[in-house]
C-alpha cells in the first residue's frame, strides 16, 4: 500500500489545564472520505485547527503528502494542499461572492504588489484565470448565478456552499469540512453530499466533522470517533455502528445534541 | 462553460478619470492664489491618505502614526537638499528608503497586534519619531525648525511656482491612485481585503497575512514619505510640530470622511477636510472671536463619530453612486464597481 495522504501521530493540544485533544493518531488515504465524530466539546475543531496550522499542537506530528507539516503556518499548509471550511462561517463579507472564490485561487497565482500596481504583462491573464477557476467552482456548488452578489447578503446555506467553493478553488488534495451540514435544510444537505461525492471522483479527499449521522454513515469510507479529546474508535461505518464504546459515548449525548 | 469575463468584475473604465483630469487642468487657471495653495495642500494630503486607505480601508489595519512617515520624508528631503545640496530626487529616495526601513522594523512586531493595540502601538511609534525630530537638533534644527529648504528640482526643471507645484502634486496623486487601484483590482488587493474580511480564513486559503500586512504598511509609509518630501520643498520651512500625533489623527479623519473602502476615498476625504477646515477658520472667528484651534478639533471629532455611525463607508460610495447615475451606467454593473459591501452597507444604513 502507498503512504497515506494525511497522517496524524500522537497529536495533543492543551489549553492551560484543559486537554482538548489527547494523543490522537489516524490517517487518511488519497481519495478517501473520512469523518471525525464525537460529542460537543470532544476536540474535533481543535484537531482541525492543529492539522491546518491555525493552532500549534502541544505535542505530536502531522504528515501530509509524505512531508512533516507540524507547526507550519496555515498559508503554508494551504500551499501544500490542505484547505478547510469553518464551523462558524468565515466568509469574506467585504467582497462579492466571486471575489471570495478568486481569493481561494491565491496560492496558485503569482502577481505581486509591483506587478499589480504597474499592471504589467501577465496580470490580466492571471485575473481571467482566477475568474474562470472561481466561476467553475461556483458552478459546481450551484451558486454561479450569485457570483456578483455581495457575499454578506447570501443566506446561511449558500454561505456554506461558498466556503466550500472557496476551499476548492486552489485544487487542494484534501479539504477539511467542519460541520458542513450545520444549518442546512435536508435538500441543501443532499446537494452537498452530491458535491462532495463528485469532487471525490475528481480525486479530492475529504476529512469532515459532522453531527448528522445519516450523512456520516452515508458517505464516509471510514470514521474516527473522538470523546474527551481521545480517539475511542476507528473503522468503517458498519463497524462504528456496532461499536459499544461509541454507542456509550455518543448515544449518551445524542439527545442533547438534537436540542442544540 | 461560462462566457463571463473578469472585466465585468472591476470598473476599469477611464471616462470619469479623463473628465476629472480635464477639470484638474482647468482649475488652476480660474483659481486665485489662495485656492491654489489650498489645492496643493489637498494633493499632498491626498497622497498620504491614498496610501492609508490601502492600509486601513482594504487591509483593515489602523495606523495612528503616519505623520511620522510624512515627517521622515520631509526631514530627509530637507537635510539632503538643504544641508547637503543634493538634487530633490535624492531627498525623496532617501526618505522612501528611511520610511520603508522604519515601517518594516515597526511593522514586524506591531502588525501582529489586534486593532486597538495596533492603534496604540502606532500612536506610540509616532510620538517616538516626533521626539527624534525634536531632539536631533544637529540634523533637524530641533524645535526651532529647519529653514531654507530649496524648491523642488527634477532633472533641471525647477518647480518654483505654485502652478508648477500644483501640477506636480496632482499628477503624482493621480498616478498614486491608479497604482493603488491596480493593486486593489488584483490578486494582491483581494488578499489584502481578505485579511480585513477574516484573517483566519485568509490564512487558511494560502494568504501569508503577516507578509501582506507588512507590505501594505510599507507601501502606505512610502506614500506618506513622498508626500512629506514634497511638502518640505513646498513650505521651505518645517518643524517637529507639523508631524505630531494630531497630524496622524487628521490623516485618519480624512480617510474616514472619504470612505476607507474606496480608492478615491482618501482624496475625497482630503478635499472635504481641507475645505471644511478653511471654512471653519473663516467662519468661526465671526461668531466666537476668542476660540482658537480647539474648535476645529471638537468639530472634526464630532464629525468623525457621526460619520462612523451614520455613514461607515464614508462619502465615496455615495458620490460613486451619484456619478454612476450621472454617467448613466446600468445598475447591474454599478453593483459590482465598488467594493460590493460599500453599496450594501450604505443602503442598509438608510433603512
Ligand atoms: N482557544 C481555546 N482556549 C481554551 N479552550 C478551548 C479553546 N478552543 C477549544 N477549547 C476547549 O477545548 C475543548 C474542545 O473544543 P472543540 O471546539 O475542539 O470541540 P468540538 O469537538 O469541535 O465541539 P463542537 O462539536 O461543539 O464543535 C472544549 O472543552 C473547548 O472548550
Ligand atoms: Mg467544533
Amino acid at each position: 500500500m502507498s503512504k497515506p495522504l494525511l497522517e496524524v501521530k500522537g497529536l495533543t493540544k492543551a489549553f492551560g489545564g484543559v486537554i482538548a485533544v489527547s494523543e490522537v493518531d489516524f490517517h487518511l488515504n488519497e481519495g478517501e472520505i473520512v469523518a471525525v465524530i464525537g460529542p460537543n466539546g470532544a476536540g474535533k475543531t481543535t484537531l482541525f485547527n492543529m492539522i491546518t496550522g491555525v493552532l500549534p499542537p502541544t505535542s505530536g506530528q502531522v504528515f501530509f503528502d509524505g512531508k512533516e507539516v507540524t507547526g507550519n503556518q496555515p498559508y503554508q499548509i494551504a500551499k501544500a494542499g490542505i484547505t478547510r471550511t469553518f464551523q462558524n462561517l468565515q466568509v469574506f463579507e467585504n467582497m462579492s461572492v466571486i471575489e471570495n472564490v478568486m481569493t481561494g485561487v491565491h496560492c496558485r497565482l503569482k502577481t505581486g504588489f509591483l506587478q499589480a500596481g504597474l499592471r504589467l504583462m501577465g496580470v490580466k491573464r492571471e485575473e481571467q484565470q482566477a475568474f474562470d477557476v472561481a466561476m467553475s467552482c461556483l458552478e459546481k456548488v450551484g451558486i454561479a448565478d450569485l457570483a456578483f452578489e455581495a457575499a454578506e447578503v447570501l443566506p446561511y446555506g449558500n454561505q456554506r456552499l461558498l466556503e466550500i467553493a472557496r476551499a476548492s478553488a486552489s485544487s487542494p488534495k484534501l479539504i477539511l469540512l467542519d460541520e458542513p451540514m450545520a444549518g442546512l435544510n435536508p435538500q441543501e444537505s443532499r446537494q452537498l453530499v452530491d458535491i462532495i461525492k463528485k469532487k471525490r471522483e475528481e480525486g479530492m479527499s475529504f476529512l469532515f466533522v459532522e453531527h448528522d449521522m445519516e450523512t456520516v454513515m452515508g458517505i464516509s469510507d471510514r470514521i474516527v470517533v473522538i470523546d474527551y479529546g481521545k480517539k475511542i474508535a476507528e473503522g468503517t461505518p458498519a463497524e462504528i455502528y456496532e461499536n459499544e464504546k461509541v454507542i456509550a459515548a455518543y448515544l449518551g449525548t445524542e439527545e442533547e445534541e438534537e436540542a442544540i | 462553460m461560462n462566457h463571463s469575463k473578469v472585466s465585468e468584475l472591476y470598473n476599469r473604465h477611464y471616462g470619469g478619470l479623463f473628465l476629472f483630469i480635464a477639470a484638474l487642468v482647468i482649475v488652476p487657471f480660474v483659481a486665485n492664489s489662495f485656492l491654489l495653495s489650498v489645492l496643493i495642500l489637498v494633493g499632498l494630503y491626498g497622497i498620504v491618505t491614498t496610501g492609508l486607505t490601502m492600509l486601513m480601508g482594504y487591509a483593515g489595519q489602523i495606523s495612528l502614526g503616519h505623520a511620522a512617515f510624512y515627517g521622515i520624508g520631509a526631514y530627509a528631503s530637507a537635510v539632503m537638499t538643504g544641508t547637503y545640496g543634493m538634487p530633490g530626487i535624492v531627498g525623496i529616495l532617501v526618505g522612501v528608503a528611511f520610511a520603508g526601513t522604519v515601517a518594516v522594523l515597526i511593522g514586524i512586531p506591531t502588525l501582529k497586534l489586534k486593532e486597538n493595540y495596533l492603534a496604540l502601538a502606532t500612536l506610540g511609534f509616532g510620538i517616538i519619531i516626533f521626539t527624534f525630530f525634536k531632539e536631533l537638533k544637529e540634523i533637524t534644527g530641533g524645535l526651532n525648525g529647519f529653514f531654507g529648504i530649496p524648491s523642488f528640482n527634477l532633472f533641471g526643471f525647477a518647480f518654483d511656482t505654485d502652478l508648477k507645484f500644483y501640477f506636480l502634486i496632482w499628477a503624482l496623486l493621480i498616478v498614486g491612485i491608479l497604482f493603488s487601484k491596480n493593486i486593489i483590482d488584483s490578486r494582491v488587493g483581494r488578499a489584502l481585503r481578505s485579511i480585513h474580511g477574516s484573517d483566519v480564513a485568509a490564512n487558511s486559503i494560502g494568504v501569508n497575512i503577516q507578509q501582506y500586512k507588512l507590505k501594505v504598511f510599507v507601501l502606505s509609509a512610502v506614500y506618506a514619505s513622498v508626500a512629506g518630501s514634497l511638502y518640505a520643498h513646498y513650505v521651505t520651512f518645517i518643524n517637529p510640530n507639523l508631524f505630531t500625533a494630531m497630524e496622524s489623527i487628521t490623516f485618519l479623519i480624512m480617510v474616514v470622511i472619504g470612505g476607507s473602502a474606496n480608492i478615491w476615498g482618501g482624496m475625497i476625504g482630503a478635499i472635504v477636510y481641507v475645505l471644511l477646515n478653511e471654512l471653519l477658520k473663516e467662519v468661526v472667528p465671526m461668531f466666537f472671536p476668542n476660540v482658537g484651534g480647539e474648535f476645529q478639533i471638537v468639530f472634526f471629532g464630532i464629525l468623525l463619530v457621526a460619520i462612523l455611525i451614520y455613514m461607515p463607508q464614508g462619502l465615496a460610495p455615495t458620490l460613486g453612486k451619484v456619478w454612476r447615475r450621472l454617467a448613466g451606467r446600468k445598475n447591474k454593473k454599478a453593483a459590482v464597481t465598488g467594493p460590493p459591501n460599500a453599496d450594501a452597507t450604505v443602503g442598509g444604513s438608510k433603512s
